[in-house]
């Protein structure tokens, strides 16, 4: 794997005394009963927010609400620094362009190739073509898919979209990353080569992210290791040791039910953590 | 019971009525701002255009052919056969050329889009585009309308040309009448209101085929069942919107004419 695709990001003095997300008393709801109540944290400068639950109680509408995609009923969302609540659709597209988002199935599109795929935002702002394929190659080499180039989705396995899933929404050096279950429905050796990605843009370029999932193997596997500059691959960290910026959130039925570090996760006595752990 | 199930059905038409008309709204407008994805517009042009030529002119030139088997038939009772050329090219021009072409064209444009739009919303890839910084109404919804709207003009006039092509294939070789009386009868009645007329229901039914078909492709819900059941909707309701929108600007057109 390549570790010049681009240089580590240095978040300014300003930038790390404030919250890249934050979540005040946010409810979403859909023409019924709210999907999300009152939900409020925040995600800190290079901060990691692990966000576990079990399906259908509304991590993916709180990732999608983060960027803007669905609309709070009541409450603020703040993403780098701005209420993006309330905020007009225009705006908002600038926003977003400030992001990237894995999505659960990878969500590319079916009838471009790989590259555009991954160029898809770089094609929209006219950069060069040359420019565009020097980029695009950096990013699948990035994430191991090089060969990939001129594919389309439908050739390409489960993983292998996911990593150019990762590779679509690292192309343009985001400020925040939301990975909307990017292990989901893989197999463990896939798991584990999507959670190394993850874990070496954590730790090489210190972006900050959200990412959901349901797979307790994976949330652990993230805070238990690093990425190793040096063999180009994911240590473990040593006995007893925990990545310090790589946190828990927990979402049950709606409500944010845990916040905190591993060690809280492991010794929390709610009954609802304590049964999803075991 | 009965009464909660009528107020509901009446609130969700209203609703869903309303949003079409705001979805539309949105999908005009973006036409005077920038970005404009002219590129886009092109490649639906081609989709639409070219990729519709071939039913067009084929259901025209059978269309016009039926029209002059049945006319003379008829025509035959009063002597009056001569004026085949005018009925058929009357009924093409006014009515039959854009009315079938817009149906041929929902059948085959409005359901593409609703299926095509509807798999991109249930597998995330509208919400991908959003999250990418690109606005779906304006890269997807405006470029499909004005190709639509635009296409249809052209298509229209080509299924009016096969369409007195086909009649006089048949008034020629079947019915043995003359070639050149039956042009001649064909253009010499033709007036300006009747073109104006066959040419402004184009403009209005690719308006209804494209935003039907993307409205309803945009808001599909429940998987690919839900892409089958837009796509379904997207073509009912945009042909039974053109035959409905035909008969309104018809009436307009014949009090304004008086013609």
């Amino acid at each position: 794997m390549n570790e010049s695709f681009v240089s580590p990001i240095e978040p300014t003095t300003t930038e790390a005394r404030s919250a890249v997300v934050e979540f005040r008393n946010v409810t979403v709801s859909f023409d019924g009963p709210p999907v999300l109540r009152d939900i409020s944290f925040s995600v800190g400068p290079r901060e990691t927010r692990i966000l576990l639950g079990p399906a259908g109680v509304g991590k993916s509408v709180l990732l999608k609400a983060t960027d803007g995609l669905v609309c709070p009923d009541s409450g603020s969302i703040f993403l780098f620094g701005e209420d993006i609540a309330s905020m007009k659709e225009r705006r908002l597209f600038a926003m977003r362009a400030r992001t990237g988002m894995v999505f659960q199935e990878g969500a590319l599109f079916d009838s471009l190739s790989v590259r555009d795929n991954v160029a898809y935002q770089l094609i929209q702002e006219r950069v060069p073509d040359d420019e565009i394929d020097r980029r695009v190659k950096e990013a699948l080499l990035f994430v191991g898919l090089e060969q990939t180039f001129s594919l389309f989705p439908g050739s390409l396995s489960g993983g292998m979209r996911r990593r150019v899933a990762i590779a679509r929404a690292l192309i343009r050096n985001p400020e925040l990353l939301l990975y909307d279950s990017p292990t989901g429905g893989l197999d463990p050796v896939t798991s584990t080569t999507i959670i190394e990605l993850i874990v070496k843009q954590r730790d090489f370029y210190k972006t900050p992210s959200i990412m959901v999932t349901h797979r307790l193997q994976d949330a652990f596997t993230m805070v238990t290791h690093r990425f190793d500059t040096e063999t180009g691959g994911m240590v473990p960290l040593p006995e007893g040791e925990t990545d310090p910026n790589t946190t828990f959130l927990m979402l049950n039925e709606g409500a944010l039910i845990f916040d905190g570090t591993i060690d809280e996760l492991v010794a929390c006595d709610d009954p609802f953590v304590k049964e999803f752990l075991d | 019971m009965p009464f909660e199930k009528i107020d509901r059905t009446a609130k969700e038409l209203v609703y869903t009525v309303q949003d079409y008309f705001l979805f539309s709204w949105r999908a005009v407008l973006n036409l005077f701002s920038r970005p404009i994805y002219w590129a886009d517009m092109i490649l639906q042009s081609d989709i639409i255009g070219v990729g519709s030529a071939t039913i067009v002119i084929f259901a025209g030139f059978f269309t016009g052919g039926v029209l002059a088997v049945q006319s003379a038939a008829t025509l035959a009772a009063f002597g009056a056969t001569a004026v085949t050329g005018r009925f058929v090219a009357m009924s093409m021009i006014r009515e039959l050329g854009a009315v079938l072409t817009g149906i041929m064209v929902s059948g085959r444009n409005a359901s593409s889009m609703a299926s095509e739009l509807g798999s991109m919303v249930v597998t995330e890839q509208i919400d991908a585009m959003r999250a990418l910084g690109v606005d779906p109404m304006r890269k997807l919804v405006t470029p499909r309308i004005f190709a639509c709207i635009t296409m249809l003009f052209f298509l229209t006039i080509v299924s009016d040309f096969c369409g007195i092509l086909g009649g006089a294939a048949v008034t020629v070789f079947m019915n043995h009448q003359n070639g050149t009386q039956y042009f001649s009868m064909a253009y010499e009645y033709l007036q300006f209101p009747d073109i104006l007329q066959g040419l402004v229901k184009p403009l209005l039914f690719g308006f209804l085929i494209a935003s039907i078909g993307c409205f309803y492709g945009m808001r599909t819900t429940g998987g690919t069942q839900g892409v089958g059941r837009s796509t379904i909707q997207a073509v009912v309701w945009a042909s039974v919107m053109i035959i409905f929108s035909d008969l309104l600007v018809s009436i307009v057109m014949v009090s304004i004419f008086n013609r």
